[in-house]
C-alpha cells in the first residue's frame, strides 16, 4: 500500500539530509570497517517488503535515522522511507490528530506516553538510544565556558530549548540539581533551533545534545558538564496502531535496534540504551 | 479599479440600493453562488470549530494568567510599531514606484513583493544574515554601537515590519496607480514643489488606500510567528508574543493553546470592526 499524500517539501528535505548524511557516513565508516555498514544487511533482503514506511522522529535523530532509512531502502529495494522531523512533542500531537505514520521515535518517555495514553501505539514502546545533554559553544570556546556555572555568567548569550520541549525539560533538571539560575536569552522551540543559534553566532552557548554537537561538525565546540548525568534522555520507539505497512515499520524498529543500527546511533553520539 | 474622486472618497458607500436589486432570484447565477458559498464555508468552519471545542468552563482561569496578557500587550505593541515603521518608509517606497520612472522598476517592485513568497522562517534567517551579530550590517552595528537587535523587542518589530510592510507598499501603490495625476500635476502648475504636492495633495488622496494598507500590515505583523521566532527568539515578556505563545502551549496543553487564540481572534475582530468603514472605501 502506496500513500500518496505526502508533503513534497518533506520528500526534499529528506533527499537534501539523505544527500548530507551520505557524506558523513562515508566519512565515518572510513575510520572502520567500511563494508559491513553497507552491505551488512543482505540476510534480511530476501523478504517481500514493499511499499512506505512514514517514521515520526525527534529532530536530535534526523541525521542518524535518515542514514538508517538509506541503508533500510538498500536492504529492502522497493522500499522508501519517509521522515518528519520535530519537536517530540509536536509530533506526538500530530499523531494523536491522525496524522499518517507507522513508526514514531521520541526524545522522551513523557511524549511518548502521550501517544500510548491515546490508544494510538501498538504494542509496548522500547527505549533504543539514551542521550546526553552538552554544552555547544562558539568554536575554540572563546568565553571559556567549563562548566554549568559558567553559564550563569553576566553579559553571556544562552539558549536553551522550551521547557515543553524534552531537551529543555533535561536542562531545567540539570540547573535544579545544582540550583543553579540561569536566564537564557531565548526558549528555543527545539534542539536545532537552539543550535542554529550557536552555529550562526548569535548565541554565544546552548545547552543541547550530545548527539546535536556531533552533527554540527566543527560549528560548534562541545563541553561536557557533569550534571548532564542526572538528566539523561530516554528515547523509545514503537510501531503506530494506525499504519499502512505493518510489516515495514515493525522492520524499521528492528534494524534501529538492531546491532547495525546501534552503531550507526552511537557513532551519532548516542548512549546505549 | 474605482476612480475615487477626493469628495467622495471617505463618504458614505454608494453600492447600497443595487446591490439590493441583484440579491436573491436568478440574479444570482448558480456556478457563482456555489462556489461562493463553499468559499464562505471553507473559511469560516475552521473558525467555528475552534469556538465549538475552545475549553469555555476553563476560559477564565486560563485567561487570567500574567502570561497572556504579557504575550498580548508585547504582540499589540509590536504589531502597531511595525504598522508604524511600515508606514514611514513603505509609503515613500510605494509613491517612488508608483510615480518615479526608473531603469528597473519593475525589478524592484519584484523584490518588494519577495517577502510575501518567502517562507517567514528563511526571512528570520535572512534578518539574522543582516543584522544579526554576526551579519553584515549587525556586526558594525554591535561593534560600533553595541547594538545587537536579535533576542531584542527590537528585534520582534523589525521581523515583523519585514514580513507585513509589502502588503502596505503593495496597497499603497495600487491605489497610488489609480488615483488621477492631474492633480499633483495642477498643484506643481499652482507652485508646489513636488514634495508638498505630495504632502498636501497626494497623500489625502490615497489616505483610504494607506488605511487599508496598514490594517493589511498590522493583521499580518500580529500573527506573524516564523520570521519573530527564527530573528528574535522567544522570551516571555521581551519576544514572546501571542502566537509563538500559542504554538509553545500546543506542545503540552492544546486547550491553553486554542483560548490564547481566541483571544488574538477576538482581539482582531474588534480592531478590524472598528477600521471597517476606512477599510470599506478603500475597496
Amino acid at each position: 500500500m502506496t500513500r500518496t499524500a505526502r508533503p513534497t517539501g518533506r520528500a526534499l528535505q529528506v533527499a537534501g539530509a539523505g544527500a548530507a548524511v551520505l557524506l558523513a557516513l562515508s566519512g565515518c565508516s572510513s575510520s572502520d570497517d567500511s563494508s559491513s555498514a553497507a552491505s551488512g544487511s543482505s540476510a534480511s533482503s530476501s523478504d517481500e517488503l514493499s511499499g512506505t514506511v512514514t517514521v515520526f522522529a525527534a529532530a536530535s535523530l534526523k541525521e542518524s535515522f535518515t542514514a538508517l532509512g538509506e541503508e533500510f531502502e538498500k536492504a529492502h529495494p522497493g522500499t522508501k522511507v519517509t521522515f518528519s522531523f520535530g519537536g517530540s512533542d509536536s509530533l506526538a500531537a500530530g499523531i494523536t490528530g491522525g496524522a499518517p505514520a507507522d513508526v514514531f521515535a521520541s526524545a522522551s518517555p513523557k511524549t511518548m506516553k502521550i501517544v500510548t495514553d491515546a490508544g494510538d501505539a501498538s504494542g509496548t514502546p522500547a527505549t533504543f538510544v539514551r542521550n546526553q545533554l552538552e554544552i555547544a559553544t562558539l568554536p575554540g570556546n572563546p568565553d571559556t565556558i567549563s562548566s554549568l556555572k559558567d553559564l550563569t555568567g553576566p553579559g553571556l548569550k544562552v539558549v536553551l530549548c522550551d521547557k515543553e520541549v524534552p531537551c529543555g525539560a533535561a536542562a531545567q533538571k540539570a540547573l535544579d540539581a545544582r540550583g543553579l539560575t540561569l536566564t537564557p536569552v531565548s526558549y528555543e522551540q527545539d534542539v536545532k533551533s537552539a543550535l542554529t543559534k550557536v552555529e550562526l553566532k548569535e548565541a554565544d552557548a546552548a545547552v543541547v545534545y550530545k548527539t546535536d554537537v556531533h552533527a554540527a561538525g566543527d560549528k560548534v565546540e562541545g563541553v561536557e558538564f557533569p550534571e548532564s548525568a542526572d538528566a539523561v534522555n530516554d528515547y523509545p520507539i514503537v510501531q503506530l496502531k494506525n499504519t499502512g505497512n505493518a510489516a515495514a515499520a515493525k522492520a524499521f524498529i528492528a534494524l534501529v535496534r538492531s546491532a547495525q543500527g546501534q552503531k550507526v546511533l552511537t557513532g551519532a553520539g548516542f548512549l546505549k540504551p | 479599479m474605482t476612480e475615487l474622486d477626493v469628495g467622495a472618497a471617505t463618504g458614505p458607500p454608494k453600492g447600497g440600493p443595487r446591490r439590493v436589486r441583484t440579491r436573491g432570484g436568478p440574479g444570482v447565477p448558480l456556478p457563482l453562488l456555489l462556489p461562493a458559498l463553499i468559499g464562505l464555508a471553507f473559511l469560516i468552519v475552521p473558525l467555528v470549530a475552534l469556538l465549538v471545542r475552545a475549553p469555555w468552563r476553563s476560559m477564565p482561569e486560563l485567561l487570567t494568567s500574567a502570561e497572556v496578557w504579557q504575550a498580548l500587550r508585547l504582540s499589540l505593541v509590536c504589531a502597531t510599531a511595525a504598522t508604524a515603521v511600515s508606514l514611514v518608509i513603505g509609503v515613500p517606497l510605494a509613491w517612488l514606484l508608483a510615480r518615479v520612472e526608473f531603469p528597473g522598476r519593475g525589478l524592484v517592485r519584484a523584490l518588494v513583493t519577495l517577502p510575501l513568497v518567502l517562507p517567514p522562517v528563511v526571512g528570520g534567517v535572512a534578518l539574522l544574515m543582516a543584522l544579526g551579530r554576526n551579519g553584515i550590517i549587525g556586526k558594525s552595528l554591535d561593534d560600533w554601537f553595541g547594538i545587537t537587535l536579535p533576542f531584542t523587542t527590537t528585534g520582534v518589530v523589525i521581523a515583523e515590519a519585514f514580513v507585513a510592510m509589502p502588503f502596505l507598499v503593495i496597497s499603497v501603490e495600487g491605489t497610488l496607480r489609480a488615483a488621477d495625476p492631474r492633480f499633483e500635476e495642477a498643484a506643481a502648475t499652482l507652485g508646489a514643489s513636488r514634495f508638498t504636492a505630495f504632502r498636501r495633495v497626494t497623500l489625502p488622496l490615497i489616505a483610504p488606500g494607506i488605511a487599508a494598507g496598514a490594517v493589511l500590515a498590522w493583521a499580518r505583523a500580529l500573527g506573524e510567528f516564523g520570521a519573530t521566532i527564527t530573528f528574535a527568539g522567544n522570551f516571555p515578556g521581551r519576544t514572546q508574543t501571542m502566537p509563538l505563545a500559542v504554538y509553545l502551549a500546543l506542545q503540552s496543553d492544546p486547550e491553553a493553546a486554542i483560548a490564547l487564540s481566541l483571544v488574538l481572534l477576538a482581539v482582531s475582530i474588534a480592531v478590524l470592526a472598528g477600521l471597517r468603514d476606512r477599510w470599506m472605501t478603500a475597496g
